[in-house]
């Protein structure tokens, strides 16, 4: 077996170039040693495979033949535990699924169970959701970031990315009360309207966070090193990508068009103005380019989202039917049918007419579904949850396959995965 | 080690051990302890949110280098404290068994998050109600998550406890195996501490 | 308490339209019911014929339905009702969305034809519904649980009849999750692939192909 060995450098137009060194031999294959493929567990405790995921690679030498991948070394019963919640309830069951970007996960799901209720939420209220969603994308993609670096061997950008990350958590936590387990949203509103210094402090965000990404920009994207291990690797073409489900940035690397926000979308998203990036090659380094692009464009979206909730000021947040809302507490305690509508929503729940939906948001690692079925209760019949990370991930057996071994790590750091959506 | 039976534990062992405290193995103790608990190296047996939590931790805000643990050990080989951050569903425990029984002695476990103490919000077919019917534990951290600062405390509690830890007292540093049945705990213990409190299970009224 | 339904979230232009009209010209009996329910157009179709549609809805010019959204089942709390397979489509080119539902007699075994050789992207999504739901999807290369482990003895979790904290007492489920052995876990495609297998002490291979019922030592 022949390895060619080259060194990867950056031509006139920034794509990696190959200076080759000479031809390796590593060894006669009819010689005892490494003359049989070897099979190598990674995981499922395991510092590069994001969580607890379990990889089983089959290596010729540093080389891949297949690469299979285990998962359900987290899974929680969230679809069974469902069946027993109200749908507000379930709220907080939603934040511990995709941990990376629990607001957004809050978002998708209220709009299910709207949608099956057939409530509109105010104006003021799906400002508030945009923002929630475009800051989780922030705060999932800086993850993913400090990450694939650490994978790579870079490990400064984890450290900005965190910090990044805290002021993100600063402002979740005024508004919500808790940095990473928001339940943020409830069937017709949200939990709580923004307090104030929120805006200010948002938007003290959105000014200083393009600068950390443009160092981010200097460190990676025309680095030798990175080009040379993310260029050409774990590559994925475009009718692959469709056949195989993919979705979010792994879709969208592959050259195919299609974001939630844009191809259907709710919250009035056709209303903001914004860019989807689409790569062209699919491999790991158009994926890098893709997040990274819509960290800036979630910024943008930030700041034009501001704007319209410093025109709302004094709107109403949640919808005004006391079926669906609790009444504020003071009432509760001293009006009658205030009283009733909390024992009845606390008690019993906000019953869904008999029906069932499917509704998709973009999250920020692909097409989150909620599929939820009623029969006319207040607990849902089914509740499932279309976990994007779980249908890209098992594309990784055919992204590896040839790969070395090194690779399998870079591939599986840009798949962008979370295991607690993954297993549920 | 708040669940296991350790017959002799405490401070008569050191009599019986023959060796009584005295002015050479306390300054001994001294010097260990305080060795040992600002150098723990943490064998992150991250599963969820709350592994997110203590990378928060780990990063540079909350900076958990200040107690000596910024080096992460994967390896349990090299490992001091097995800081359980997230949820254990059945499927993972014979993992985090396996990963203790590898980790050499001295060493501690940390449990942070509700759901690794008890089982959390997961009262389900398919999680482990609380790490400690699987490996022994020192620190519980609740939250759901805990913040940082809440698993600073209870990293700082854990070194309290090393620091009051001797030498002489070989039922510390003894392992604790799973038993020829199968079981750490006695079933009885797991069936009872698993029991559902208060309206864990009752959480609606509706049918 | 409706103020009207939530605006446009299914594809546009195909509420009840083109795809349903055209299958049960084409299909006829083989297409039990249709249905538009909260904006979102459905069909109830016949397991016997469910790939044929499938890969007719993928394949033909005005449908073409080439993006396979999600696989899914649901076991509904009243017994009468059958078991239902869900398949989510979507068309990326006609931006429109459909969903097809097998249902399934509880009374028979619940087999469904895979949809694998169409949509690579049911591979997992198959696996998964086989482990929560007990339907067993001909035609799939590797049908085996996915969530669960597999050797899982408790049952099907998803189904109505499973009770939320499972059969077996916690002393057993503790039990029975440390008796497992790890490396038990490989597939049988793993360990013949494995070169060393034949190599292997007997008692070990036996201990592996056993899997959850051997002892940690």
């Amino acid at each position: 077996m022949e390895l060619d060995v080259a060194t990867p450098s950056l031509d006139a137009r920034g794509r990696v170039t190959r200076a080759p060194l000479g031809v390796a031999h590593p060894g006669d294959p009819d010689d005892e040693f490494g003359a049989e493929p070897m099979l190598v567990n990674l995981g499922p405790q395991h510092p590069a495979t994001h969580g607890v995921l379990r990889l089983v690679v089959e290596l010729e030498g540093e080389r891949v033949i297949r690469c299979i991948p285990h998962i359900g070394y987290l899974h929680s019963g969230f679809e069974k535990l469902g069946e027993y919640r109200h749908y507000n309830q379930i709220i907080p069951l939603t934040d511990r699924t995709d941990y990376l970007s629990p607001m957004a996960n809050n978002v998708a799901f209220a709009l299910a169970a709207e949608k099956l209720m057939g409530i509109e939420v105010t104006e003021r209220c799906k400002v508030l959701r945009v923002i929630a969603c475009e800051m989780s994308r922030i705060i999932s993609h800086l993850v993913w970031l400090g990450t694939t670096g650490i994978d790579l061997g870079a490990f400064t950008p984890f450290l900005w990315s965190f910090q990044e990350r805290e002021r993100i958590y600063n402002l979740q936590e005024s508004w919500t009360g808790a940095r990473l387990t928001t339940s943020l949203t409830r069937v017709g509103g949200m939990m709580a309207d923004v307090p104030a210094g929120f805006e200010a402090g948002l938007r003290a965000f959105c000014s200083s966070f393009p600068k950390t990404l443009d160092e981010v920009d200097t460190m990676f994207t025309r680095n030798a090193i990175w080009c040379g291990r993310t260029q050409d690797v774990g590559a994925m073409s475009r009718e692959d990508a469709i056949n195989y489900s993919l979705s979010g940035p792994m879709l969208r690397a592959s050259g195919v068009d299609y974001d939630v926000r844009k191809d259907t979308p709710y919250l009035d998203y056709e209303t903001y103005d914004f860019d989807v990036p689409v790569g062209e090659h699919g491999d790991i380094y158009d994926r890098y380019r893709v997040r990274l692009e819509e960290m800036y464009q979630s910024n943008r979206i930030l700041e034009q989202a501001l704007d319209r909730l410093a025109r709302l000021e004094g709107a109403p947040l949640n919808v005004a039917d006391p079926r669906v809302i609790l009444p504020p507490k003071s009432r509760a305690m001293s009006d009658m049918e205030a009283m009733i509508f909390h024992f009845k929503q606390v008690m019993e729940g906000v019953p869904a007419p008999a029906g069932e939906v499917y509704l998709a948001v973009e999250n920020p690692k692909g097409e989150l579904g909620t599929y939820l079925v009623s029969d006319g209760t207040a607990k849902p019949v089914r509740w499932r949850i279309r976990p994007p990370s779980f249908i890209n991930l098992a594309c990784l057996s055919k992204l590896c396959e040839g790969a070395l071994l090194s690779d399998v790590i870079a591939i599986n750091a840009s798949v962008d995965i979370v295991m607690g959506e993954i297993d549920r | 080690m708040g669940l296991i039976e350790t017959p002799n534990a405490g401070a008569e062992s050191a009599e019986l051990a023959g060796v009584s405290p005295n002015f050479i193995t306390t300054k001994l103790d001294f010097l260990a302890n305080w060795a040992r608990s600002n150098s723990l190296w943490p064998m992150p047996f991250g599963t969820a949110c709350c592994a997110i939590e203590f990378m928060a931790t780990a990063a540079s805000r909350f900076d958990i280098s200040r107690f000596g643990m910024e080096r992460m050990s994967f390896s349990p080989r090299q490992a001091d404290v097995l800081i359980c951050a997230g949820r254990l569903p059945f499927k993972l425990a014979p993992i985090i068994r396996r990963v203790w029984d590898q980790m050499p002695q001295p060493k501690w476990a940390i449990s942070m998050g509700a759901c690794a103490s008890t089982g959390g919000i997961f009262d389900t077919y398919t999680m482990v109600q609380g790490i400690d019917t699987i490996i022994p534990v020192d620190v519980y951290v609740p939250g759901c998550p805990p913040r940082p600062e809440g698993l600073m405390y209870g990293i700082m509690l854990l070194q309290k406890k090393i620091k009051g830890e001797t030498l002489s007292d070989r039922t510390l540093r003894q392992e604790h195996l799973v038993d020829d049945r199968g079981f750490f705990l006695p079933p009885e213990k797991i069936d009872e501490i698993s029991e559902p409190f208060g309206n864990s299970v009752h959480q609606t009224r509706s049918a | 308490m409706t103020v009207g339904p939530v605006g446009a979230v299914s594809g546009v232009g195909e509420v009840g339209g083109v795809s349903t009209a055209a299958l049960s010209d084409r299909f006829g009996s083989a297409i039990l019911r249709q249905a538009v329910i909260c904006g979102d157009s459905i069909v109830w179709v016949d397991a016997s014929r469910a790939h044929e549609i499938l890969a007719w809805l993928r394949d033909t010019p005005g449908q073409q339905f080439d993006y396979l959204t999600d696989v899914t089942a649901v076991d509904y709390r009243d017994p009468e009702r059958p078991l239902e397979v869900v398949y989510q489509l979507r068309s990326l080119p006609r931006n429109a969305q459909l969903r097809i539902k097998i249902p399934l007699d509880k009374t028979k075994p619940l087999v469904v034809d895979s949809v694998w050789d169409l949509w690579k992207g049911a591979d997992w999504l198959e696996r998964e519904v086989f482990d929560m739901f007990g339907v067993s999807f001909a035609g799939h290369p590797d049908l085996r649980r996915i969530l669960m482990w597999e050797t899982y003895a408790e049952g099907h979790p998803l189904r109505k009849d499973f009770p939320l904290r499972g059969h077996f007492t916690r002393a057993e489920q503790t039990r029975q999750a440390l008796a497992s052995n790890p490396e038990a876990h490989y597939s049988l495609e793993e360990l013949s692939i494995a070169e060393a297998y034949d190599e292997l002490p007997e008692d070990m291979r036996r201990r592996m192909a056993k899997g959850e019922r051997g002892f940690v030592k």
